[in-house]
């Protein structure tokens, strides 16, 4: 207890030196932005330096496992198999159409493009209909049974369905990530809307609010911090199924790219394909985080909360 | 409901209560019997305090006071008219902090106008009285979160009062307070009561409180919560908590409580043991 106690005091007294003693040139929010950026970079400079290690030492054998600094050295070399023509039309020529790097780019759009706008869809359609649920108890007593049965199908399963009604193209690959999203999405804003505080709720009741008025004025604002994490979790679902569904008649992007890579046996073509799309979900759940930051300033940061343990 | 099976009742009593009971989940094998036989007149103006232990309904009865939910067995009146639904008449004041974090401080004050569809500048000019009323008039445009839990409680009021209700519900609303801030609270609580000569109908398990704020204290059984007995407080305000009447009436409902929590606590180990 005493020791405790000194060493308390003697860290107290250690702190002000400490500040006086760092350098003063960033402001403390730039300081703390480089830090975490520092941090990122030890982490996967980490990472890649056990792999060069276990490729350096003979560990990994280079045509498996090609390590970073192969996969990502001859990157023309890579981009040329980022082949964006129309190959399955009649009359056009493979060689045609934009160069590789352009090639690239366009098939980085086309993929987070199908990402987001399955994502929009899904969002839109699922807190309408989770709400409309809940406020209709008809519509619950017909359509709830049915999407907790489907709910927990894979949504590999309906790669079959989406080709059938789609064809090929971008839209069975937006149904793929609508379907593996709206389920889900549907039965946690169900939850979330179940879960409102009862006080907000007896609040507007006492000041009069019609049920029309509480579900919009306080059941949504309440429930919108929660939604959107699920979506950020679910974008993660998002990606994964898109490259489902781009393996299959879709023309081109990264999922067709991979699974071209994986029939002609290019390890350095799937590595480097993992890292655009290990960047490309980085980057989502970035601007997904700071629009969450932007509507939501109302919910507080908890992020590290545990950190004192 | 047909009102003449009662003890009459007069228009002017800002809430009367005629045999009262509250079952909860009836008729289901987790029914269980909150309340019996309340019978309780109040007055325009009054501060009456419910005193009880804990679960022994005196929120249920403030919940079937403001009209957010149903008894099951009497009848209950404000100003003559019997209270079926919640009514702006009746605000409530909750024990946890029930602000909207999504608006700012004037935003939730003048919340019970916006539901009416009144014009911004209307709302704003209300809720400035309103927060001038609590001594919140700096902190209009702030959010809730940066406020402490004693001011959080006083946009609460501040927002109730906003509705100029005739009878205010407070459901322990300074029980999540410090000891401190509770004291502050009550003083500024009895400030607002006799600016806007509501009711008050206040729940507490507090006997300090219940002494330092009521006209009369309603002091309940345990469960099933039924009306033990009636005190008045007739000290004069503002009272002087360490007078030998304080601490009589003190000593007397610590009395009268603790026979109730005793059967209560009995009760809860026997059915621990079943």
């Amino acid at each position: 207890m005493a020791s405790d106690l000194a060493g308390a005091v003697s860290g107290a007294a250690a702190r002000p030196a400490a500040a006086a003693a760092a350098p003063t040139r960033f402001p403390p929010p730039w300081r703390a932005a480089l830090a975490r950026l520092g941090w990122t970079a030890a982490s996967i400079g980490l990472f890649v330096g056990i792999w060069e290690l276990c490729w350096a030492t003979g560990l990994s054998d280079p045509k498996l496992l090609p390590p970073p600094h192969i996969f990502l050295a001859n990157i023309p070399d890579q981009a040329r198999f980022f082949n964006t023509a129309t190959r399955w039309q009649i009359g056009i020529n493979p060689a045609d159409g934009p160069s590789p790097y352009e090639a690239v780019f366009i098939t980085i759009g086309a993929t987070s493009m199908r990402v987001f706008v399955g994502l929009a869809i899904a969002a839109v359609l699922s807190v309408s209909i989770g709400v409309l649920i809940r406020y209709f108890q008809l519509l619950e007593r017909l359509t709830l049974p049915t999407i907790t049965l489907l709910s927990p199908i894979s949504p590999i399963a309906w790669l079959p369905i989406a080709i059938f009604i789609f064809g090929i193209g971008n839209a069975p690959a937006i149904f793929m990530v609508v379907v593996a999203l709206f389920f889900h999405m549907t039965l946690s804003t169900i939850s979330q809307i179940d879960a409102v505080n009862r006080n907000y709720i007896n609040v507007a009741r006492t000041m009069g609010a019609t049920k029309r008025q509480i579900y919009a004025r306080v059941i949504i604002p309440a429930i919108l911090p929660q939604l959107l994490l699920v979506l950020r979790l679910n974008m993660f679902g998002a990606w994964m199924v898109v490259l489902v569904a781009e393996t299959t008649g879709v023309g081109f992007g990264l999922g067709q790219v991979l699974s071209m890579a994986r029939n002609t046996f290019n390890p350095s073509l799937v590595f480097f394909c993992i890292a655009l799309i290990g960047v490309l979900g980085f980057l989502t759940d970035l601007i997904l985080r700071m629009v969450q930051n932007r509507i939501l300033f109302w919910v507080p940061q908890t992020a590290g909360v545990l950190r004192g343990l | 409901m047909d009102s003449s099976r009662f003890r009459p009742f007069s228009s002017a009593d800002a809430v009367a209560c005629r045999r009262v009971g509250k079952t909860w989940a009836e008729g289901t094998v987790r029914a269980h019997e909150a309340l019996r036989d309340i019978d309780l007149d109040i007055a325009p103006g009054e501060f009456v305090v419910l005193l009880g232990p804990s679960g022994c309904g005196k929120s249920t009865l403030l919940y079937l006071v403001a009209g957010l939910e149903a008894q099951t067995d009497g009848l209950i009146a404000s100003f003559g008219d019997p209270v079926e639904k919640p009514s702006p008449d009746r605000s409530l004041i909750f024990q946890e902090t029930s602000l909207f974090p999504w608006l700012t401080v004037w935003q939730n004050v003048s919340f019970g106008l916006s539901i009416r569809g009144a014009p911004e500048a209307e709302r704003r000019a209300v809720a400035t009285e309103a927060l001038a009323r609590v001594g919140l008039s700096a902190a209009i445009d702030k959010r809730p979160d940066e406020l402490s839990g004693g001011m959080r409680q006083r946009v609460a009021v501040a927002r109730a009062l906003a509705m100029r209700p005739k009878v205010l519900l407070m459901d322990e609303p300074f029980a999540a307070l410090d000891v401190q801030t509770r004291a502050k609270m009550q003083d500024f609580l009895l400030d607002v009561w006799r600016d806007s000569g509501a009711s008050v109908l206040f729940v507490t398990h507090h006997i300090d409180e219940a002494v330092a704020l009521a006209d009369r204290v309603v002091v309940f059984t345990a469960r099933p919560g039924r009306i033990k007995s009636i005190l008045p407080i007739g000290l004069p305000r503002p009272r002087d908590p360490f007078s030998p009447e304080a601490e009589a009436l003190r000593r007397q409902l610590t009395a009268e409580l603790k026979a109730e929590v005793d059967r209560a606590f009995a009760e809860q180990e026997a059915l621990a043991t079943a």
